[in-house]
């Protein structure tokens, strides 16, 4: 990618962002019941006067036109200030700093979870095509897709927690112990789908004419596939990684519930229970920005692994 | 048409696999008859019995019966879930054909909303959005639209564009035919089969990501017996009756393989191309 070319996707990303901060601002306008009683009396059914309502209101400023309120929100999130979490009686940035570590050991461990089953599984899958291991696999595989990760979920927990007791069954903080099942319930699943997709990368490679060229010059099968095919089906498995790690970043929430996983999914969900929409706001901006920073970074290092690409973004 | 019903007489996985999806939806529409109890019928002396010859699937914590619940389920998730697909290929395709045929602003409209779409995770703007508008099954599919419509909108564009290329659309064009007549006529009929390929293997994984929302309480409500908000509901007594979370789960993943390799199949009948 050319200098340019960054700048451009840098440009597309903070227009990505102010749309989506624009949709979820109008949604939250739009939705029943009212965050300000809720706000003072929480879940609780006390009762609030109207006049108590409307000072708070006006003291937030949700009395105001919702493109004043939009653009003042606006105003603040560019100075940093993403506002207030009521639910955690904090300022929302420093919520989402508080979950952020767990979310991402989370991620990163289940990415690394399943490049580790995927990847060679995949490559012996698509070398030993249509042989038994190849049929085993890919039923296996077949499974895991088609398996809701939520009830993979509560069956570990019921089985290694309550049953076997080898494992916690109660989460809500992060240690090597607590990351195990939720780990597993997202890696199998994750390498279910990338199982299939390395091994039909490899197939693809295979069936290239460097192959049938070097078959031909009577180099051996494993150089063949260490030398050859490997290094060139890598790049798309890099592509896939990322992808991974970009959406566990935003959509592991229903797994870090079953887990009680203190990572954002979780906090997302919360915050959206307890209708505290500032905290919701932010939830859904920074996943968005992590996502797409995280494309744009694997896109980059494409540039490193690819002399194509170098050349071509010149 | 004519090719699914060659399909069902010449593909053999083709046919087994319809055999079961008309089983499923059989069960669903026939769960008032097969079904020994009400599903909604709460008797409290019958509280979290195990499974047993009265109650196959055990009761749960209202002494309903777990396996009358399981067959409305099917009824109340499959029922769901094909109306989701249905407003999603609707809303997607026409978008994806309008944005094709007619370029210019409307395309470009229509694309950069995709595009963002399609920049971030979808299911955390889907809880976002069914938890902010509140739970309900209606929400719920209005969530999973916003952000499922973009892929079939890609799909439909791009095969628009090839399409309108091609001699016997630009002949009708010279010949003055209106658009409307030129896309129900010519265009629509030729990207349907790949259009409803995309559909048809699309269910089960809707079918996840619904389940998914009701888990979390932002899909269907209680008492409806859908097989989501019974995990969640099972989740809670775990320790006691743990069929309670067992088999709603086993409902879905039979139902999702079902769909999955049906939507295989289907793909192999419609489109001989692709099959490797």
């Amino acid at each position: 990618m050319s200098k340019k070319q960054v700048l451009a996707r840098i440009g597309q990303i903070i227009l990505v962002l102010l749309g989506i901060s624009f949709i979820t601002f109008a949604l939250i306008m739009l939705a029943p019941g009212d965050p300000v009683r809720q706000m003072i009396a929480g879940n609780q059914d006390i009762m609030v006067t109207q006049a108590e309502i409307d000072a708070l209101r006006h003291e937030l400023g949700l009395d105001k036109p919702f493109i004043f309120q939009y653009l003042s929100w606006l105003g603040n999130t560019l100075q940093g200030d993403l506002g207030f979490s009521y639910m955690r009686k904090k300022p929302v940035f420093d919520v989402l700093m508080d979950h952020l570590p767990a979310t991402l050991i989370l991620a990163v461990a289940s990415s690394v979870f399943m490049m580790v089953f995927a990847v060679p599984l995949g490559i012996f899958s698509a070398v030993h095509r249509n042989g038994p291991v190849d049929y085993f696999i890919r039923g296996l595989t077949f499974i895991g897709v088609s398996v809701p990760n939520f009830w993979m979920g509560l069956m570990l927990l019921w089985i290694f927690g309550l049953k076997l007791g080898i494992l916690p069954i109660v989460g809500g903080r992060v240690s090597f112990d607590t990351l195990i099942l939720p780990m597993t319930t997202l890696g199998v699943v994750m390498a279910s789908k990338y199982t299939r997709q390395v091994r039909a990368t490899v197939l693809e490679e295979l069936s290239q004419d460097y192959v049938v060229g070097a078959r031909a010059r009577g180099m051996s099968e494993s150089h063949i596939l260490w030398r050859e095919v490997l290094p060139n089906a890598m790049l798309p498995l890099i592509t896939l990684f990322g992808l991974s790690l970009g959406s566990l970043l935003g959509g592991a929430s229903v797994v870090e519930m079953v887990f009680s996983w203190p990572g954002l999914g979780l906090t997302a969900v919360q915050s959206i229970t307890y209708r505290d929409f500032q905290l919701v706001q932010g939830i859904v901006l920074w996943i968005a920005l992590m996502y797409m920073v995280i494309n744009l970074v694997v896109d980059l290092s494409y540039n490193y692994l690819d002399p194509r690409l170098r050349k071509v973004g010149k | 048409m004519e090719t699914i019903i060659k399909g069902l007489k010449t593909n053999r996985a083709f046919a087994l696999f319809s055999g079961l999806v008309a089983l499923l939806l059989l069960i669903a529409i026939m769960a008032p008859v097969i079904s020994p109890y009400d599903p909604l019928e709460a008797i409290m002396k019958n509280a979290y019995l195990p499974p047993s010859a009265e109650h196959l699937f055990g009761t749960d914590k209202l002494g309903r019966d777990n396996f009358s619940r399981i067959l409305y389920g099917a009824r109340y998730s499959i029922s769901s879930v094909l109306m989701l697909v249905a407003i999603i290929f609707v809303v997607g395709t026409t978008l994806g054909i309008l944005a094709g045929y007619f370029g210019g602003k409307v395309d470009i409209v229509i694309m950069r909303f995709s595009d963002m779409m399609i920049s971030f995770p979808g299911m955390i703007l889907a809880i976002a959005v069914a938890g902010v508008l509140g739970g309900s099954l209606f929400n719920a599919i209005i969530a999973l639209t916003i952000v499922s419509w973009t892929k079939y909108a890609r799909l439909a564009r791009s095969m628009v564009l090839k399409i309108k290329k091609r001699d016997f659309v630009e002949a009708a064009v010279v010949n003055g035919g209106k658009a409307v007549h030129i896309l129900w006529t010519h265009i629509v009929p030729n990207i349907l089969p790949l259009m409803v390929i995309t559909a048809a293997s699309d269910i089960g994984a809707m079918m996840m990501e619904m389940a998914g929302l009701s888990f979390l309480g932002f899909g269907s409500q209680p008492p409806a017996p859908e097989w989501g908000l019974m995990l969640n509901e099972g989740r809670q007594q775990m320790q006691t009756a743990p069929w309670l979370m067992i088999f709603p789960g086993i409902a879905i993943f039979i139902t999702v393989v079902i769909f999955n390799l049906w939507g295989d199949a289907l793909r192999d009948v419609l489109d001989p191309r692709q099959e490797n």
